[in-house]
């Protein structure tokens, strides 16, 4: 099958039931998306699917279809950073770091949908994507802080 | 703290690899310095000055001998090496060290004697040394106890200081300028006409050299970096996906592999069935290990759906299979055959609870999940004589021996690369992932596999926290906290860890009462027992490890003598703390969180005070009684490391410290039922969320006479804290963990 990554164009030959995670991570070599829970309970493995974050844990391989998937690899560079991701490195919000490509994927879909959250906004969007080293008040800073620019620009 | 009269029950030989090290070595061996390992594997033209700095013309390298899994080591040690050395922190590669003794832990032993942090007798001193120069003996080389800053901080400067005189004298060679004209900036050398050169082009020169040792420490006020807000150095590459952990990495033809092993810990597989799983898509092989079965397959969900696929029957653990009878072991062993070590026996106990009003209270603290997001993994490639392994772990030189013994190799044939981690809080202490990845690599030779835990896998074979129990009668006197006699009996993480290591550890384990005997109060009578419970489920370090639950006792018992006594939780405290580095802390918390002003309805405000790994941390924690239930509204927190080196990482450490704290005593436990955890992934066992998340706000204090890490400090005083909160709001006391049992959160 085919599968459009970050703008381009893959084939892979993979079953109908393999989440587009593994298809990602082992097949394209993008890394940058994160295992971590399998079942959509920790939003390390949150991709863009036309915009809108998703979990690719949970997407089988059959129900790509055409979508364009964006991943953190698709989103930014460290020469040309997403605003979210500027304000990431400002607040210097990730300690281990393994779950800020799905928070930032997510943090970025809310500010689409949503340009000047309130903290309940936050709450909600962003409570899915598990920290285990205790980030939150430094994602809560960042989000606002990219907002702030996002709305400028 | 002197005052604390402790009496060791069996031997004051404690402690004690680390005693039996400092005595059976002798001094000479004790005193001989290990070996710089960079010197075998330098390029030609390259130069190295002890074991953490190298130049050659390509560049310098910094080594960092410590794992990073978040806490921001591999920052901190460059920085440390970088202040001294003069040069800039984008002008070196980093690098984390190869196992090797030369990177001996220096801190780590002198934690593990059983002597109050602030104890500075001849006595307290001298077993200190001694169980440190068991470290270096033995090579011990480690990660943990918050042990990296007072284990480095010296030693890196010196490195920093050593390679940069020596740098200076090349120049001075080179050039025939006298060293003291010579300064240093940049990674150049500056002669008095302005002329400049590079560390890069003096390392010829300098390689022909010995290494200038005699060199003076630069004073705080002298420093660039230390002591300012720092930029990690792998900020950028942990905000673009860039950066790779252990479970991304790819070593070319290898293979993917998925376990199930027996999830009662200890108990062996009877059979299997894997007659779907072997004819699945993708799959190679499937092989024995110990106590269960791999699955090889062509990438990581093939492996994972076939290991799934597989059946077992499995053998008995050897701990109770219920609940029950996990609490009922720990209830029975408040007995004199399982004392452990009287910690503490001030004024007279038994005399004192004939007047006043006598309370009693049992606490408990259940097993808790590590649970880092990133699942275990290694890779490990096992050939005829040599091994490599990829992986991250916090104890590196055993993982070294533990392969080479799989392997049939000698230690010096088993190449480690260590590898950043996606969150550790003690789980990287262990190694089975690494030793079962080893198990299925001697059976495949020359292939390298990649064995990656599934979550509910990872969860299955998780050592969790310890579980305990704590007894407490007190009483109160004309107001005051008079008499208390503190009982604590928990499951062993000294005994199980050493265990697997293969280390005996003779003498008390000074983990069972932490953060709880070490009380910085002078109450008159006090007294307080550990008990070691045996036959419970095999355990290992959580973040703040003994202090976690002995704390959670103390603290939480306390707040309950001094409501008793109708006394105001800080003043009664300010009043019992019995030296200044506490009582400042105190005083520091009380000014942020405006103590004792007006709360409003139906609000609460709670207090704990509690010194781990050398650190004094108070916690004030407001919270509203909602009718959805409890809502965290604000911490504020006040530590004492004694020099905070990195304020911005100081503020997210501590954060990150009181989030652990709090999320996992709302929220979280291990239970068994059958032999086997209960809890399979992170809906069952979450921690804290982000809409749970209060505001918290962090002041580093520097009145510790020694310098100290603070990854684990900021997690035993949450729990306590929230509890005299919730109390103060409710009424409601919680004597055990995780609170949600008795009472929503919102």
């Amino acid at each position: 099958m085919q599968i459009k990554v970050n703008g381009q164009v893959h084939e892979v030959d993979v079953e109908a039931d393999m989440p587009l995670l593994w298809i990602l991570r082992d097949e394209l070599g993008l890394t940058g998306v994160k295992y971590g829970c399998g079942i959509a309970q920790c939003g390390a493995c949150t991709v863009q699917m036309d915009g809108m974050a998703v979990r690719s844990c949970q997407v089988p391989a059959e129900n790509i279809g055409d979508s364009e998937i964006t991943t953190i690899e698709g989103f930014g560079t460290p020469d040309s950073l997403h605003a979210v991701q500027a304000a990431w490195v400002e607040h210097q919000v990730a300690q281990c770091g393994y779950c800020q490509s799905g928070q930032i994927m997510q943090a970025a879909s809310l500010l689409a949908e949503t340009p000047d959250p309130t903290d309940e906004d936050i709450d909600l969007v962003m409570s899915g994507n598990l920290c285990r080293c205790g980030t939150y008040p430094r994602i809560r800073a960042a989000i606002k802080s990219a907002a702030a620019t996002l709305r400028e620009s | 703290m002197g005052r604390a009269r402790t009496i060791a029950r069996r031997s004051f030989m404690i402690g004690s690899a680390a005693i039996l090290g400092g005595v059976a070595f002798g001094v000479y061996i004790v005193r001989k310095p290990h070996d710089n390992p960079l010197k075998a594997q330098l390029d030609p033209g390259e130069v190295t000055f002890n074991p953490y700095v190298t130049i050659s013309e390509d560049g310098i390298r910094l080594i960092t001998t410590h794992v990073d899994f978040g806490q921001g080591v591999r920052s901190i040690e460059a920085a440390l090496i970088a202040e001294e050395l003069d040069v800039e922190l984008d002008q070196f590669q980093p690098e984390f060290a190869a196992p090797d003794p030369a990177y001996y832990n220096t801190a780590n032993g002198a934690e593990l004697v059983p002597f109050a942090a602030f104890d500075d007798s001849f006595v307290a001193s001298s077993v200190r040394s001694a169980a440190g120069a068991s470290f270096k003996v033995l090579g011990l080389m480690a990660t943990g106890g918050s042990s990296t800053i007072p284990d480095q901080y010296t030693k890196l400067r010196q490195a920093g200081a050593v390679a940069r005189e020596t740098l200076r004298l090349a120049a001075s060679r080179e050039t025939g300028t006298a060293v003291e004209e010579l300064r240093t900036a940049r990674a150049k050398v500056i002669l008095p006409d302005g002329q400049e050169i590079s560390y890069t082009d003096l390392a010829a020169t300098a390689s022909g050299l010995d290494p200038v040792t005699n060199v003076t420490l630069r004073e705080p006020s002298e420093w660039r970096f230390l002591g300012k807000p720092m930029q990690r150095l792998d900020i950028l590459a942990k905000s673009t996906g860039e950066l790779k952990y252990g479970i991304d990495q790819n070593v070319a033809g290898m293979v993917h592999a998925a376990i199930r092993v027996n999830p009662r810990r200890g108990g062996t597989m009877n059979s299997y069935d894997a007659s779907a799983a072997e004819a699945m898509r993708g799959v190679r092989q499937i092989v024995p290990v110990t106590g269960g079965v791999a699955v090889i397959a062509d990438n990581t969900w093939r492996a994972f759906k076939a290991a799934n696929a597989i059946t077992f029957d499995w053998g008995q653990a050897n701990y109770p299979e219920e609940m029950d009878g996990h609490w009922q072991i720990l209830s029975d062993s408040f007995v004199e055959d399982r004392l452990d070590r009287v910690w503490r026996d001030d004024g007279d106990v038994a005399g004192s609870f004939d007047a006043g009003d006598v309370i009693t209270a049992e606490y408990r603290a259940p097993y808790v999940a590590h649970q880092p997001l990133e699942p275990l993994s290694a890779i490990v490639l096992v050939s005829e004589d040599s091994a490599e392994v990829w992986a991250g772990s916090q104890l590196p030189r055993y993982v070294q021996q533990k392969v080479a013994a799989i392997a049939g190799l000698d230690p010096d044939a088993v190449t480690f690369h260590q590898q950043f981690v996606g969150g550790s809080f003690g789980h990287r202490q262990e190694f089975e992932n690494i030793t079962l990845a080893a198990e299925i690599a001697v059976q495949i030779l020359g292939t390298p596999v990649k064995l990656t835990f599934t979550r509910e896998e990872d969860f299955a074979l998780d050592f969790p926290r310890q579980i305990g129990i704590s007894r407490s009668r007190g009483a109160v006197r004309d107001g005051q906290v008079d008499s208390w006699e503190l009982d604590i009996a928990t499951a062993s993480v000294t005994d199980s860890q050493s265990g697997r290591l293969g280390l005996p550890i003779p003498g008390p384990d000074g983990q069972i009462a932490a953060g709880a005997w070490n009380m910085p109060y002078a109450i008159p009578n006090l007294r307080v027992r550990a008990y070691r419970v045996p036959g419970l489920a095999p355990v290992s370090s959580w973040r703040s490890v003994g202090a976690s639950s002995a704390a959670f006792f103390s603290e939480g018992f306390l707040d309950e003598l001094i409501r008793v006594a109708n006394a105001d939780p800080m003043e009664e405290r300010l009043r019992l703390v019995n030296n200044d580095v506490h009582r400042k802390v105190l005083e520091a918390v009380a000014e942020m969180s405006n103590w004792g002003g007006a709360l409003g309805e139906n609000r609460g405000r709670g207090l704990a005070l509690v010194e781990s790994f050398g650190v004094p941390v108070a916690e004030v924690i407001d919270v509203t009684m909602t009718d959805r239930g409890i809502r965290i509204d604000n911490v504020w927190v006040a530590a004492d490391v004694g020099r905070v080196l990195d304020p911005v990482n100081f503020d997210n450490q501590v954060k990150g410290g009181v989030i652990w704290g709090l999320g996992h005593a709302m929220n979280s436990e291990i239970t068994y039922a059958d032999g086997m955890p209960q809890q399979t992934n992170y809906h069952e066992h979450e921690g804290m969320r982000l809409y749970q998340c209060p505001q918290i706000e962090v002041r580093g204090l520097e009145n510790n006479p020694k310098i100290r890490g603070v990854g684990e400090p900021p997690v035993p005083p949450a729990a306590p804290a929230l509890a005299s909160a919730i109390f103060d709001a409710t009424g409601m006391r919680l004597r055990e963990m995780p609170f949600h049992k008795f009472i929503d959160f919102v």
